[in-house]
């Protein structure tokens, strides 16, 4: 078949093959140099003195007290910021109230406003200065350069992520199915868990995953609550920030990597769990 | 069961959907709410249904005030217009959700709610597709199914929302008479809210003719054939 013939054949939608080409070429390269080569460089850093000295660097109790730390704050962090995130879009999709605009804005805050700013507003609000700080503090619960502040400060930055990913869902699915299940006699609670969370599981899962990338990597609003204490207060970010301005650039980016890898096994496991359960999921969104 | 709405009103805000109505359906009637759309027929269907409560009026069950029963206390089996099947289970158990509902004391054992299943699988006559989902299924089966699921939970009523809506005109046909057929054999109330005046006038043995939230009028097919009520009927039921 000759040229003209084939590209009569061409959908309204196609383009030329040499525009095809020049998108594609400038979507990889793209990619390429944001995201590819600065998470290589992060790798060739680390492994810069060989496996050896990136893992010993890791030994280093300041290393491990980190990672620890960053761990505890995404473990509290995480699952409370997917309650608030479940019942926030519950409440903003399935109720009609005036301010209801007010409250979305509001849920978005965390994402226009500094994490440094937030952090402050944490400190000003519990710092040992304040009423409610110093009172915490007397009864020696500090928030402030404790776990606490820290938690706190990832949850203000992280809060959006799950109720942003989930409204969305849950207006496009509407409630017919909830109805249905109450005509059938079923409790709240059970609709909620037979039919809500299994309807919102891929949204929720990716909600969560997000959630939990950032708030293992956030580091603005956790400098300013924490006070950088070595070994007691400093997280991943944190810990990575001093032993890079220390020049122990090994150390650094061998925890820069472990960082970059617990980011890398979240999205594996996404895409694990998409792949696993594709007929699943084709099945939920066709109908 | 008898139903009987006594002065029902709804208002969204300011806007009223209903105004006050009234109406007497006889136990084991199959009723059609004939209108067009914001005439106010599904918001009374709904309001039977515990989905929506009337802002003012009442509802009697068997001469029982039904008003302030919650939408599971009202057992009313109830068919969705786009049939709100649970899309992430089976056809087996969506039919046997209501069973598995229950509270323990009420639950019937596994095997029961099976056998049940089964049972309403052929009453549908679809007895072999259990183990399929609601996207493996045409638009009849899923219609169906989710009238089996309905009368799973032993209704105590049948509400029905535009049941054929979704349907091309000759599963229409062949699901109409599936409709009656599935009425006459369990006797049950059956309500089933429509705009196709053809439909309304074959299927049911009462048909209530509303407008703008208004009762036009109430009769028997042929009656209201006969002698339409007012210029809106007339203009309904010959378009």
């Amino acid at each position: 078949m000759s040229d003209a013939a084939e590209r009569n054949w061409r959908s309204a939608t196609d383009e030329t093959p040499l525009v095809r080409g020049g998108l594609i070429l400038f979507a990889v390269a793209g990619i390429a140099l944001l995201v590819a080569a600065p998470l290589l460089t992060v790798f060739a850093e680390a492994f810069a003195k060989g496996w050896f000295a990136a893992l010993k660097s890791l030994g280093n109790p300041d290393a491990l007290s980190a990672i620890r730390l960053t761990l505890t704050i995404a473990a509290f962090s995480v699952p409370l910021n997917a309650a608030f995130g479940i019942a926030a879009a519950w409440f903003i999709t399935r109720f009609d109230f005036r301010g209801k605009a007010f409250l979305i804005t509001l849920i978005d805050l965390p994402f226009s406003v500094s994490p440094v700013v937030a952090g402050l507003c944490i400190v000003l609000m519990f710092g040992a200065n304040s009423a409610i700080g110093g009172w915490l503090v007397a009864q020696g619960y500090p928030i402030v350069f404790a776990l606490p502040g820290i938690v706190l400060a990832t949850m203000f930055v992280t809060f959006p992520f799950v109720a942003r990913e989930l409204i969305p869902v849950m207006i496009e699915q509407g409630c017919k199915e909830e109805e249905a299940a109450l005509t059938l006699g079923a409790s709240g609670w059970r609709v909620f868990v037979t039919v809500t969370l299994p309807k919102i599981r891929w949204a929720l899962l990716y909600g969560v995953l997000l959630c939990n990338a950032r708030a293992m990597g956030e580091f603005g609003a956790v400098a300013v609550v924490s006070g950088k204490i070595r070994g007691q207060t400093a997280t991943m970010p944190i810990t990575i920030e001093m032993l890079y301005n220390e020049y122990l650039s090994v150390a650094a980016f061998s925890l820069a990597g472990l960082l970059t890898a617990l980011a890398l096994v979240t999205l594996l496991v996404k895409t694990v769990l998409e792949l696993r359960h594709a007929d699943e999921i084709a099945a939920t969104h066709r109908h | 069961m008898d139903i009987d709405i006594q002065e029902i009103s709804k208002l969204f805000g300011t806007t009223a959907a209903l105004h006050p109505v009234s109406l007497a359906i006889p136990s084991g009637a199959l009723v059609a709410l004939l209108g067009p759309s914001g005439s106010g027929k599904t918001t009374l269907l709904r309001i039977l249904g515990g989905l929506e409560f009337p802002s003012s009026g009442r509802v009697l069950f068997e001469g029982q005030d039904a008003t302030n029963l919650t939408v599971q206390e009202r057992r009313a089996g109830f068919v969705f217009q786009s049939y709100a099947l649970f899309r992430h289970m089976t056809v087996f158990e969506n039919i046997a959700y209501g069973l598995k509902a229950r509270p323990r004391a009420e639950r019937p054992p596994k095997l029961e709610i099976a056998r049940r299943v089964e049972r309403l699988l052929e009453l549908i006559q679809l007895p072999e597709i259990g183990a399929r989902y609601p996207s493996q299924l045409s638009g009849g089966q899923r219609q169906r199914v989710a009238l089996a699921r309905a009368l799973a939970i032993e209704p105590r009523m049948l509400l029905l929302d535009e049941p054929f809506g979704a349907l091309d005109a000759k599963v229409r046909k062949e699901l109409r008479q599936g409709l009656r057929d599935i009425h006459d054999a369990t006797g049950l109330t059956t309500v089933f809210v429509t705009h196709d005046q053809e439909e309304a006038m074959e299927l049911a043995d009462l048909v209530v003719v509303m407008s703008m939230g208004r009762i036009e009028q109430i009769g028997r097919p042929q009656d209201i054939r006969a002698r339409p009520a007012s210029n809106f009927v007339r203009d309904f039921i010959t378009a």
